[in-house]
């Protein structure tokens, strides 16, 4: 009785997703159907017409090709755009034009990279400022100062020293992930239950078995929380980092697009984005529910 | 009087002139069990903190088995009062950790076989891959206790284990209590605030007086009375308020409690 009222209520939870997804398609459609390309000109032109059309941009559709407008894209061009994307991700025509599993990966790299020196330099760092109320209050000004800086602000300085634009874009996503860990993980270790560590203590627990068998564990939950937030940050500032810096990724390919005015290019990279944004903050939540305990 | 532990004129101060107890001397010998009852604030739990090793005393040594005490050892175990088991882990596994600081040579069967038999010990086996969590209080502090039995210290420091149970559950724990103690000859002092456990249990009952301002000044708590329980030794929560000079006993406490624990 009651998991099929839970099963309803999900059920039609989706029910109006569903409406509210059709919605914003019907709207879509609704504003973008006056801009419908008019009839081409059916007054024949000469050669020299046609050539100077087409340096001007103007040229008249090809048979087959969708025809382009000046306005919004329409449902019909979005859909062919995300079939053309999808069903061919992974081409590599040049420098400015691949496929958007290539960009994506190029993007994800360099997040997973930064994120990865983040972990690596926060968690210890966080530990010792957690455990040491010395180490804590000396650190504080630091990092209450370094904090609040957007993590972009540090990319001409990291292009100066760094002379290299992709190792530059995972520093930025160092630096921004860096923080929350470094402030969850302190925060976690510093309020491990005195009780916990009593115990460790009286059973004669050395430093280093306490640290990972006790503290770790006691402290998981705030340190993936940190972990999360920090993902989730680093995900939001790649795209930026990337349009700043160019050459690949999947912000870079929304400027790229936008470069070439291709909307409908703009719009699905946008959607990609905030899916792949979905799936990683799913894979972090996942592992939060796998080291949260109930005491 | 073989004095296995010692505690030599302890004291402590958070206000260096107006220490919360001062010249605190007991001993306990082998095998016995000694509670500690005391208003809120004697300091108790401060004595049993510093004969763990978890605290220091402002003044004033502990010797345990002709060794001063200077930190926290597994010779001693101890049940705290809020079970102090690790959420995170199964019974088996709280307990298991403690073996395994105890031997770290042990192999995993060795652990595991320990770990068994202390669970057995305090009738959990049904629930030793159970979480804390999913285990009730009375449960969770029978493998506190299961914990501290586990590593096989010399003497047992118990701070106030039953205060947060129920009186029925409190019942039966401390029968169990009494059975595993007596089996083992542990040496125990135990903090509790509830007189009847100190009579059931307790060989000697320790009393502590609060400090406070008198006439003269400023007197620091302390030990005040110390009750040798009379009562025999096969004494049972059943039998308990039928015997002999059990009235006595525990109005002299009671008395002591009310009246003269306050200077």
């Amino acid at each position: 009785m009651n998991a099929s009222l839970f099963k309803s209520l999900e059920f039609r939870a989706g029910l109006v997703s569903l409406l509210i997804f059709v919605f914003i398609l019907a709207v879509w459609h609704a504003a973008t159907l006056q801009s419908a390309p008019a009839p081409a000109p059916t007054t024949p032109v000469s050669a020299e017409q046609a050539e100077y059309d087409k340096l001007m941009g103007k040229s008249a559709p090809a048979a087959g090709e969708t025809a382009k407008t000046t306005g919004f894209p329409t449902l019909a061009q979005m859909g062919s755009t995300v079939v053309k994307q999808l069903s061919n991700p992974f081409y590599d025509n040049g420098p400015n034009d691949k496929g958007i599993a290539i960009q994506l990966a190029y993007s994800l790299a360099r997040v997973g990279l930064g994120f990865l020196i983040a972990c690596l330099v926060a968690i210890p760092l966080g530990f010792v400022i957690g455990m040491s109320p010395l180490l804590r209050r000396a650190f504080d000004p630091f990092i209450q100062v370094l904090k609040p800086i957007s993590p972009l602000a540090w990319m001409p300085l990291a292009l100066y020293t760094i002379k290299d634009s992709s190792i530059s874009g995972v520093f930025v996503i160092f630096i921004c992930s860096v923080w929350p860990m470094l402030l969850n993980t302190a925060f976690g270790v510093a309020s491990v239950k005195r009780e916990w560590l009593n115990v460790a203590s009286t059973l004669e627990v050395k430093p280093l078995r306490k640290a990972l068998k006790v503290i770790l564990p006691a402290a998981a939950p705030t340190i993936l929380t940190g972990m999360r937030i920090s993902m989730g940050i680093a995900w939001l500032v790649i795209v930026a980092a990337e349009m700043l810096v160019g050459g690949t990724g999947i912000g870079y390919f929304v400027w790229n697009e936008w470069n070439n005015l291709s909307l409908t290019n703009v719009i699905f990279a946008i959607l990609v984005i905030g899916v792949v944004g979905m799936l990683l903050d799913l894979f972090f939540a996942r592992l939060q529910r796998a080291v949260t305990y109930v005491e | 009087m073989d004095g296995f532990l010692r505690v030599e004129k302890l004291g402590k101060a958070f206000a260096a002139d107006k220490p919360v107890f001062s010249d605190v001397s007991f001993k306990l010998d082998r095998g016995e069990f000694v509670c500690i009852i005391g208003h809120s604030g004697c300091g108790k739990t401060t004595i049993l903190n510093v004969i763990a090793g978890l605290d220091t005393a402002s003044t004033g040594h502990v010797f345990m088995d002709g060794r001063e005490v200077a930190g926290p050892s597994l010779e001693r175990g101890v049940v705290f009062q809020s079970h102090a088991l690790m959420p995170w882990l199964t019974v088996r596994k709280n307990i298991a950790f403690a073996v395994e600081s105890r031997w770290p040579e042990k192999k995993a069967s060795q652990i595991d076989e320990a770990v068994r038999a202390a669970v057995e010990l305090v009738g959990l086996t049904a629930a030793i891959d159970k979480l804390p969590s999913q285990l009730s209080g009375g449960m969770k502090q029978r493998v506190g206790i299961a914990r501290a039995f586990a590593i096989q210290p010399k003497m047992l420091l118990l701070d106030e284990p039953f205060g947060a149970l129920d009186a029925l559950t409190r019942g039966t724990i401390q029968e169990e209590l009494i059975s595993i103690v007596r089996k083992t000859q542990q040496t125990v002092f135990m903090i509790t605030h509830d007189v009847d456990e100190a009579i059931l249990l307790a060989d000697r009952i320790l009393l502590m007086k609060n400090g406070g301002e008198t006439d003269a000044g400023y007197v620091p708590g302390g030990v005040g009375e110390v009750v040798v329980n009379t009562l025999p030794k096969d004494r049972n929560r059943r039998n308990l308020h039928h015997l002999d000079g059990y009235y006595e006993l525990r109005n002299n406490i009671v008395d002591f409690l009310v009246t003269r624990a306050k200077h």
